[in-house]
């Protein structure tokens, strides 16, 4: 089944095409990755999604829905969460407060807010973490932060854009387990990652993107061999060699 | 201990003008509690919703004209007022939000310094509605400061005990997300245009409530007493800094001290320059104490830079970092 579409997907900033006619479909249940080189487009494909800003063509389509140009909080209450590539902790608040805030957006007394949130932390693996003030968390912590307030919003589609970037090897761990587990509930991800390890581990199919338009499409093990995939991130003499 | 503070500050407050019948300082007292309604719906909007507000006045000012304008043209009592003046001026809060909170950055704190100014030539140029420089005069209620003072209380009680609440609530959270991160806030699914307007409609109804109170007890009003820039709207925000911004305490601290340091310098230093000048004899030192007593202003401003330099987050937001300052044995004997 089909949870969620993306097509002819346009957006232009000024004169740069930002992402030029993107398409792609992800079906319900699996790890889509999107790939590309440093501003390639990924995350603002993931910002057209969430409508950060109008679209300049295209559509976007979850569960059968049009819900191109949907203000931003709308599209989180329908059920899309979001990380961000640049982490975004509500500061001065505590990771529980940051979390409750989220959880908000399903439940409506503090009471039920709490409970989801203290499961979602236990899930997330933040619990011990959780009465930190949330600028002082190293940046492990807080893209793991950004991963749970985005769990508490109880998703069904969850964007993750470079979730993995700047962590150790024992904190990697950490995230491919987190990300399969929240995969295990059900929970369709699309997941933009550079690590190659990573994103070729977990993901069930990949789409790559360079100048915002896509050069493959397919499962690992092809997008990986794909001549154009490599030559867009390892450059020309390599593809030849 | 901390716990019980503020009851054992209630049942002082209470007690207090039935103890000390002192008018002056029942004045100042009523003074207080209606900065600390002002000063709480400040903190609502600026303090957690990070939305500053430079033109409170319009709000305070709106309430007291209502109150005054009702009583003036209809024989309404005043007292209605205290109801429809915050309730106008949430109608004025209404359609300047809906505009304002579309942009982000600075222009909600322009464009409110802006509506400030707005009410108060509206209400100076309107003059069959509102008597324009002359002012409203309405017959106060009571001879005695006493129910004022109980009124103002409970006004000022109420102000600081709903922000409580709502700080627990849903609209809290979003309010503080808001002010964190309005990207973050709203990709956790909150309308952060509709939860603005939520704060700034709180702080308009208090800060209403609060003009209203002022044209009770007061008596008279005119635009450029109740729309004032500094008095009023400046004032409010010093209240909030120098309390503690986003404490739901800080307010009431932020008036008392606010209130009392406007007094201090109204009576130049409580009268000690012009006693001097009496003592002296020197026109020069009466002629200090009469500037002394405008130079309010100066004292703000001065007070705001210690209070940024020294307790950046208020009396309140500071207030171990005080109390280690003050009693710096305090520490060594816990440590030991
Ligand atoms: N808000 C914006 N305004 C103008 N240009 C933008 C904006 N956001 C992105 N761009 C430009 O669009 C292009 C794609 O950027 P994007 O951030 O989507 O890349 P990316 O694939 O996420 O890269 P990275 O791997 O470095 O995160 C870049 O050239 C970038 O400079
Ligand atoms: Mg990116």
């Amino acid at each position: 089944m089909i949870l969620f579409e993306v097509k002819n997907l346009v957006k232009h900033f000024g004169g740069l095409a930002a992402v030029n006619n993107v398409s792609f479909q992800v079906e319900k249940g699996e790890i889509f990755g999107l790939i590309g080189p440093n501003g390639s487009g990924k995350t603002t494909i993931f910002n057209c999604i969430s409508s950060y800003f109008p679209v300049t063509g295209g559509n976007i389509y979850f569960k059968d829905q049009k819900i191109t140009g949907m203000k931003t909080n709308k599209i989180c209450k329908i059920g899309i969460g979001r990380t961000f590539q640049v982490v975004k902790p509500l500061g001065r608040l505590s990771v529980l407060d940051n979390v409750i805030a989220a959880a908000f957006s399903k439940v409506q007394t503090k009471h039920e807010a709490r409970d989801v949130a203290m499961e979602t932390m236990e899930f997330c693996g933040l619990l011990h973490r959780k009465d930190v003030i949330a600028r002082s968390l190293p940046i492990g912590e807080r893209k793991r932060l950004e991963i749970t307030r985005a769990m508490a919003t109880r998703p069904e589609l969850l964007l993750l854009d470079e979730t993995a970037a700047g962590l150790n090897p024992t904190e990697l761990e950490g995230a491919i387990d987190l990300i399969k587990r929240i995969r295990d509930k059900g929970i369709t991800i699309i997941i933009v990652e550079h690590i190659m390890k990573v994103i070729m581990t977990i993901s069930d199919r990949i789409h790559a993107i360079n100048f915002g338009q896509t050069i493959a499409e397919g499962v690992p093990k092809e997008v990986s061999n794909n001549k154009a995939v490599i030559e867009a991130y390892l450059g020309e003499d390599y593809a030849q060699g | 201990m901390k716990k019980f503070m503020p009851l054992i500050l209630l049942i002082i407050l209470i007690i207090f003008p039935l103890v000390y019948q002192n008018a002056y300082y029942q004045h100042l007292m009523i003074l207080v509690f209606i900065w600390v309604a002002i000063g709480s719906g400040w903190n609502m909007i600026a303090g957690f919703t990070g939305q500053v507000s430079f033109g409170d006045a319009a709000f305070f000012g709106t309430g007291a004209y209502t109150a005054g304008l009702l009583a003036h043209h209809f024989g309404i009592s005043a007292w209605w007022g205290m109801a429809f003046g915050g309730i106008m001026a949430m109608a004025v809060a209404f359609p300047f939000g809906w505009i304002c909170f579309r942009l982000r950055g600075a222009y909600f704190a322009l464009a409110s310094l802006a509506l400030n100014e707005v009410c108060r030539h509206i209400a100076t140029i309107a003059e069959p509605l509102t008597q324009g420089m002359v002012g409203i005069l309405i017959m106060p209620t009571f001879v005695s400061k006493i129910p004022y003072y109980y009124i103002a209380l409970a006004l000022a009680v109420v102000s600081v005990i709903s922000v409580q609440f709502i700080m627990q609530t849903k609209w809290g959270y979003y309010f503080l997300s808001i002010r964190e991160d309005q990207d973050a806030a709203e990709s956790l699914g909150i309308d952060t245009h509709r939860y603005k307007m939520v704060s700034l409609n709180i702080a308009a109804f208090l800060t209403g409530m609060a003009g209203a109170l002022f044209m009770n007890y007061m008596g008279f009003i005119d635009p450029e007493v109740v729309f004032s820039l500094h008095d009023i709207s400046i004032m409010a925000i010093l209240v909030g800094i120098v309390g503690g911004v986003g404490t739901i305490y800080g307010p009431a601290v932020g008036a008392f001290v606010m209130v009392a340091v406007h007094e201090f310098f109204r009576t130049g230093f409580f009268g000690f320059f012009k006693g001097l000048a009496v003592l002296t004899g020197s026109d020069f030192l009466n002629i200090a104490a009469k500037y002394i007593s405008h130079a309010h202003v100066l004292g703000f401003g001065i007070l705001v830079v210690l209070v940024i330099l020294y307790l950046p987050n208020g009396i309140v937001g500071d207030w171990n970092k005080l109390v280690g300052k003050l009693v710096p044995f305090k520490k060594k004997e816990a440590a030991t």
